[in-house]
């Protein structure tokens, strides 16, 4: 039994190998993509629709609410990253009642690689909404003491994001493997649907940290932002008094 | 070591890839389609405000038209009661004097007709009174009663005055021819003489007299001569009779003819 997918190799050539990882990322991006593409080849804005399409309407339209809910009020900019995020983190742990499936978000190169993304994201949103400057200054925020440990806190929560989802969705993969070899058939049925509820959770709080941290860096640049601009003309009128 | 870097490149790139392709073929597709019929859905909705008001309007419109035409209808209706009202009164008092003066035509004709009657029995019973008297005196003309009134007649002669008796002669004395004394009978001798001794008392000795009998005369005696008479017969009187009667009759008849006139004039009068 491997701890990670990414031991089971199909092919390699050096540096170049194609794991079970890589392998089911593309067997979900299938999934998804194909059923995108199948079920938005024929959408209807009458008011009757087909039933996938009132269902993939759900998903989307409960993920743009709950991008708004925590604070983006234009989740349509955010829908791409996020949403991909959510559903990609989401299918994997569905497809783990499939026997043999094994759930490219239980490696931790996935989840690594997921957390690395939204290192990289967080700061992109905030500089695309707020510029370089008002972006950076946010990690000076309350003071410069401050600086190491904002940047500590960034890697941490990095890291903190690929560890949980890894560690999640491994042990799971991981007790149902155990409990196969030691207990009934009924037992282990029992633990798939509850890694399938531990999934669902893990994928919806991936979601929603992600959702969060880019919230917090685009608002709190923006809120910096008014600030200065608000302190600006306070100090010009004190500068003019004193003169 | 968990971590495989290359593992962990591919799936970034995965990752961006998935991301790129879900935007495309699920993302843009899916908010677009709602974002589209949720835009329809408000058009509709405005659409379905616009007509609801339009229909309000139109609904108040209607409403007032009905309100005015109900009016007009009253007022039409009423002017029309009006209308029919005064026409009525009016053919009510056309009839009424249409009849009226049926009613007095047939009253006059009816009066016209009574006078007419009236008139045709009166005349027809003056006729039969005369007739009857003339039958009567004509039956009881006789010799004796021609005597009598041979005798009436010289005293009338005798009872002239001057100017009468100057006027008589004058008229008979021019004449040559002799006085024709008209008779209804032939008179006795006594009587004859007794009327030749008056009359050439009255004209003179010279004027020839001769007598005939006219029994149209019924009783009483008549001298012509140039276009002159003398008389005294019932036939004269009878015709006297029967003239101022029928004068009568006729005045009395004019009287009767303004009166309907007078009638009328009071009753418009009052």
């Amino acid at each position: 039994m491997n701890l990670t997918p990414d031991l089971i190799v199909y092919w390699q050539m050096g540096f170049l190998k194609l794991n079970a990882t890589i392998v089911f990322t593309w067997l979900v991006m299938l999934v998804l993509v194909v059923g995108s593409i199948l079920i938005t080849r024929n959408l209807s804005n009458n008011l009757q629709r087909s039933r996938w399409q009132n269902a993939l309407e759900v998903v989307v339209i409960t993920i743009n609410k709950q991008i708004e809910e925590v604070g983006l009020s234009q989740p349509q900019k955010y829908i791409g990253f996020l949403g991909t995020l959510f559903l990609f983190i989401a299918v994997s742990a569905l497809g783990t009642i499939i026997p043999g499936f094994e759930p490219p978000t239980g490696s931790l190169s996935t989840t690594a690689a997921l957390a690395l993304c939204v290192l990289v994201a967080v700061p992109l949103f905030g500089i695309q909404e707020t510029g370089l400057g008002g972006y950076l200054s946010s990690y000076t925020q309350p003071t410069i003491i401050m600086l190491p440990f904002n940047i500590i806190s960034e890697v941490s929560r990095t890291l903190a994001l690929a560890v949980r989802l890894f560690g999640n969705m491994m042990s799971g993969a991981m007790i149902i493997a155990i409990l196969l070899t030691i207990t009934p058939f009924l037992f282990p049925i029992v633990m798939t649907l509850l890694g399938l509820l531990t999934g669902i959770v893990q994928a919806y709080i991936f979601f929603i940290l992600a959702t969060v941290y880019i919230a917090a860096a685009t608002h709190s640049s923006k809120t910096q932002t008014q600030k200065k601009a608000a302190q600006q003309p306070e100090t010009q009128k004190t500068n003019e008094s004193n003169l | 070591m968990l971590i495989d870097w290359f593992t962990v490149i591919a799936q970034l790139i995965n990752f961006l890839v998935l991301v790129w392709l879900l935007k495309h073929f699920l993302y843009r597709p899916i908010l677009n389609t709602i974002d589209a019929r949720e835009k329809r859905i408000a058009d509709e909705l405005a659409d379905a405000d616009s007509k609801r008001a339009e229909a309000e309007q139109q609904r108040e419109a209607f409403q007032q038209k009905n309100a005015e035409f109900d009016q007009q209808r009253t007022t039409q209706m009423n002017k029309v009661c009006e209308e029919v009202k005064a026409e009525r009164t009016r053919l009510l008092e056309e009839v009424r004097q249409e009849s009226d003066a049926l009613r007095n035509k047939l009253e006059l004709a009816l009066k016209n007709e009574q006078l007419s009657l009236k008139d045709s029995l009166s005349q027809r019973a003056r006729e039969e009174v005369f007739a009857i008297v003339r039958k009567a005196l004509s039956d009881l003309a006789g010799t004796s009663l021609e005597a009598s009134m041979a005798d009436v007649f010289v005293k009338r002669l005798d009872a002239l005055t001057d100017a009468e008796k100057t006027s008589l002669q004058t008229a008979f004395q021019e004449s040559t021819e002799a006085l024709i004394v008209h008779t209804a009978f032939d008179l006795p001798k006594k009587q004859s003489i007794q009327i030749t001794k008056a009359l050439h008392g009255l004209l003179g000795d010279g004027v020839a007299i001769e007598f005939a009998t006219d029994a149209h005369l019924i009783s009483g005696i008549e001298i012509n001569s140039h276009g002159q008479k003398i008389g005294w017969s019932i036939a004269d009187y009878l015709t006297t009779l029967t003239k101022r009667v029928n004068d009568v009759m006729l005045s009395h008849n004019a009287v009767q003819d303004q009166s309907p006139e007078l009638e009328k004039s009071q009753e418009q009068a009052s």
